[in-house]
């Protein structure tokens, strides 16, 4: 029985050729004309007006429940996107997670590429917000993988201890993790490790599936800090991302170990790059031909990564959409750390800190982990110049600080160039 | 244009090779593949009903039910499924059996002297749906919070020793949730994974509330795991009188309900209907909490408990373990008998097990007391 496959293609470098795919998978059936406003899907059930299914977002903090009116939401409801996505499923984490006064969430996920149209109302304020003025009606995301143009990059390794890079890539076509169903999560799965398969070089690598790894492969990538485990944050969970772990996800790495690539965990794929040392130039540099490898092994087979020119890279959390790019390092700052200044240093060069456990962890005996705060609105090689030059100034001021010289507050840094 | 339907059965087929749970026993691929392009009224589908067992493998030796149902259509859309899963898990009833409704607790013989020095308290539950509406898996927040409104409106009209008062959970203040902590009445967000993996826990605490009357006998709690679990307990061993109070306040909130014009959930094959299948039927769990420390310890104690058709559990209830020898002892079944036939079988299950603890306190022998297989 031939089944059938929508693939939804982009007027971007004009991959116009729709290409059978190999023996044992899908036929092509129809495309969707992009060039037209994405169509509504099927009506939603309701048997209640808006008003009454409104949520309660009275205690909430989350940007979705700051921008989410009565208004808006009788406007897309009754919405869906062709999936049949909609905005309760998009919304239900952050009516779910109310937040916390200090920590503002993002509050919604979108369910597959058209989500960001089909509830741009909402979408548009939220990554307003979100990404610091940054409005997407009007603006265009720059796009930029040339790692030559990165000046400097080599950290002294005397402070900086460890070098990485990541973000995240989706499969245009496919749903996204909160909404994809268990075959075009292995869809994913597929298309990806495909492409994977293909790099050679110091990029050659292998695929560990969470559902097929033994005892020892399990245990190595522990050793190695590269497994990932289910999904416990209720951010996560309550957005159904965690939905038939383990299927379908897993880890792929070079032999080298400096190249990881993780398989529909948040997303349809995380692309980490990383080195310990400081040579931030050489792990942007493996970062940018890997990333541009994959795509180039992916588009032989007719398929491309998910992206538009307002909102560059299209990832399911509004908060990574643009590069989704964090670029950071494990640096050692004990004297600056503790001086007054420092969090204002950080936010003039457009920098945050975090603990060296990654996301809301504390930092461990002076070592910080410190990477780009901005996501959309620049470019990649941008903001990773920002991060080395941004290192640099936190290093000097150290030194300073070590020789009982007096630091400055650097002037604020612009922000979209 | 349904562009779920863009894959084959065989590649949205989950892999159930690690599963040990009743849905994972019965859905093969051929299953799976005649269910997956149905849906109820209301837009479930097969894949919503198998979520939660999906996502909870279970254990070999504790067999979970691992599917839900998202509304009342949803027992006869996905029969195929559903009918052998109840037949296993309710020892064997069948797609064509009838299930007795009795709540007449006239007909219940005894019951108010089991020996309080071992009965600590008693208890009986069970669950109501309100037909209409789409059940806690898969229900709006406007469905959810009309089913609060009509429950709390029919229950304000309960009056004498029914009468009581409604706490929302959103609402209530810091006094009233420590009251009801200390009564052993507030529920929290579910954290069972089991039911979080099925939609039960969203917009929390939106729509959820306890109402119990003045004297602290009758509890009702609102969007739970169902739309209505109803309580009735109190401390010692009166049972008849629990199971009184059971039935008047069942069938006073079920006509006030008729007077709406609402209906519960209920067929003369499934009885009552309710989101786990594991709860059709009557519903119904009554038990006790009782002193059995010699007993508990005895080889016997497991097959005299299977004999009676009762369960054991520890005294925190579903997957605790029991504390200075007390046990929760209650039915086992929920669907083929009826209310009355469950709540005679634990008054009388439990009178014997008193006098077999009372024998081996004694340093007597129990065998002469060995139950027939009920």
């Amino acid at each position: 029985m031939a089944s059938s496959f929508a693939r939804i293609l982009s007027s971007k470098r004009k991959v116009g050729i729709l290409s059978l795919v190999g023996a044992g998978s899908l036929t092509v059936g129809f495309f969707l004309n992009r060039e037209q406003h994405v169509n509504a899907g099927a009506h939603v059930r309701r048997i209640y007006p808006a008003s009454a299914e409104y949520p309660d977002l009275r205690k909430h903090n989350n940007c979705m429940a700051s921008h989410l009116t009565p208004a808006v939401y009788a406007k897309l409801c009754d919405k869906t996107t062709p999936n049949g996505y909609t905005l309760d499923l998009a919304i239900q984490t952050g009516v779910d997670n109310p937040g916390h006064p200090f920590i503002k969430t993002v509050g919604m996920v979108a369910g597959d590429e058209e989500s960001y149209e089909v509830f741009a109302d909402i979408f548009n304020s939220v990554i307003k917000e979100r990404h610091n003025g940054y409005d997407p009606c009007n603006m265009k995301h720059p796009t930029d993988l040339d790692s030559s143009k990165i000046r400097g990059g080599q950290f002294d390794v005397k402070y900086v201890l460890s070098s990485r890079v990541r973000t995240g890539r989706s499969i245009r076509g496919l749903s996204l993790p909160p909404a994809c169903t268990r075959a075009e999560r292995r869809e994913v799965e597929r298309v990806v490790i495909d492409a994977l398969a293909g790099l050679k070089g110091d990029l050659a690598g292998k695929y560990y599936s969470l559902t097929l790894m033994n005892e020892q492969e399990q245990q190595q990538l522990i050793d190695d800090h590269f497994l990932f485990d289910k999904p416990v944050s209720p951010l996560l969970t309550c957005a159904g991302m965690a939905r038939d772990w383990p299927d379908a996800r897993g880890i792929w790495h070079n032999n080298e170990k400096t190249f990881l690539v993780w398989v529909n965990e948040e997303d349809h794929t995380r692309v980490i790059s990383m080195e310990k040392g400081g040579n931030m130039k050489r792990v942007f540099e493996r970062f940018c031909k890997g990333l541009q490898e994959v795509e180039r092994l992916i588009q032989e087979k007719g398929w491309e990564f998910m992206w538009n020119e307002h909102l560059g890279y299209i990832l399911t959390c509004p908060s990574n959409l643009g590069t989704g790019l964090r670029a950071g390092v494990h640096v050692t700052l004990p004297r600056l750390s503790k001086d007054p200044r420092f969090p204002k240093i950080l936010d003039n060069l457009r920098l945050q800190k975090r603990g060296t456990g990654g996301v809301d962890t504390a930092a461990v005996g002076n070592t910080f982990d410190i990477s780009n705060l901005d996501r959309l609105g620049q470019s990649e090689v941008q903001l990773v110049q920002t991060v080395i030059d941004g290192v640099n100034y936190l290093i000097e001021c150290e030194k300073k600080l070590e020789r009982g010289q007096d630091i400055k507050i650097p002037a604020p840094i612009s922000q979209f160039k | 244009l349904n562009l779920k339907m863009n894959f084959t059965a065989e590649q949205e087929y989950p892999d159930l090779s690690q599963h040990s749970n009743h849905m994972a026993k019965v859905l093969t691929l051929e299953m799976y593949a005649n269910l997956r392009d149905k849906q109820t009224s209301s837009g479930f589908t097969v894949d919503d009903v198998i979520q939660t067992g999906v996502d909870n493998p279970g254990h070999p030796f504790i067999m979970t039910v691992g599917c839900v149902a998202g509304d009342e259509e949803t027992y006869e859309v996905f029969k195929d499924l559903l009918d052998p899963i109840i037949e296993d898990r309710h020892g064997g009833y069948k797609p064509t059996d009838k299930h007795k409704t009795d709540l007449n607790p006239d007909n219940l013989q005894g019951g108010d002297d089991l020996d309080p020095n071992y009965v600590l308290s008693s208890r009986v539950r069970t669950g109501r749906s309100i037909r209409g509406f789409c059940l806690p898996p898969h229900c709006s927040r406007g469905e959810r919070r009309a089913i609060e409104g009509l429950s709390v409106e029919a229950l304000g009209v309960l009056d004498g020793d029914l009468k009581g008062k409604y706490y929302a959970l959103k609402d209530m203040t810091e006094e009233e949730q420590q009251q009801l902590i200390d009564d052993h009445f507030l529920f929290d967000k579910p954290v069972s994974p089991l039911l979080l993996a099925s939609g039960m826990a969203r917009d929390w605490p939106d729509g959820r509330g306890i109402w119990h009357n003045d004297n602290k006998t009758f509890l009702v709690w609102v969007n739970e795991e169902d739309h209505l679990r109803v309580i009735s307990m109190q401390k010692g061993g009166n049972m008849k009188e629990v199971f009184n109070r059971f039935c008047t306040g069942l069938t006073k909130i079920e006509e006030l309900f008729k007077e709406k014009g609402h209906e519960f959930m209920w067929n003369e094959h499934l009885g009552y209907v309710l989101t786990c299948p594991s709860n059709l039927g009557t519903g119904l769990r009554g038990g006790v909490h009782v002193k059995l420390p010699n007993l508990s310890k005895h080889e016997k104690f497991g097959e005299v408990l299977k004999r009676l058709r009762l369960q054991k559990r520890g005294t925190g209830g579903v997957d605790t373990a029991a504390v200075g020898g007390v046990f929760d002892i209650s039915n086992a079944d929920r669907l083929g008998f009826s209310e009355v036939e469950l709540v005679q079988m634990v008054v009388d299950g439990v009178k014997l097990l008193i006098e077999m603890e009372k024998r081996l306190e004694a340093g007597q022998s129990i065998n002469d007391l060995m139950p027939e297989q009920k």
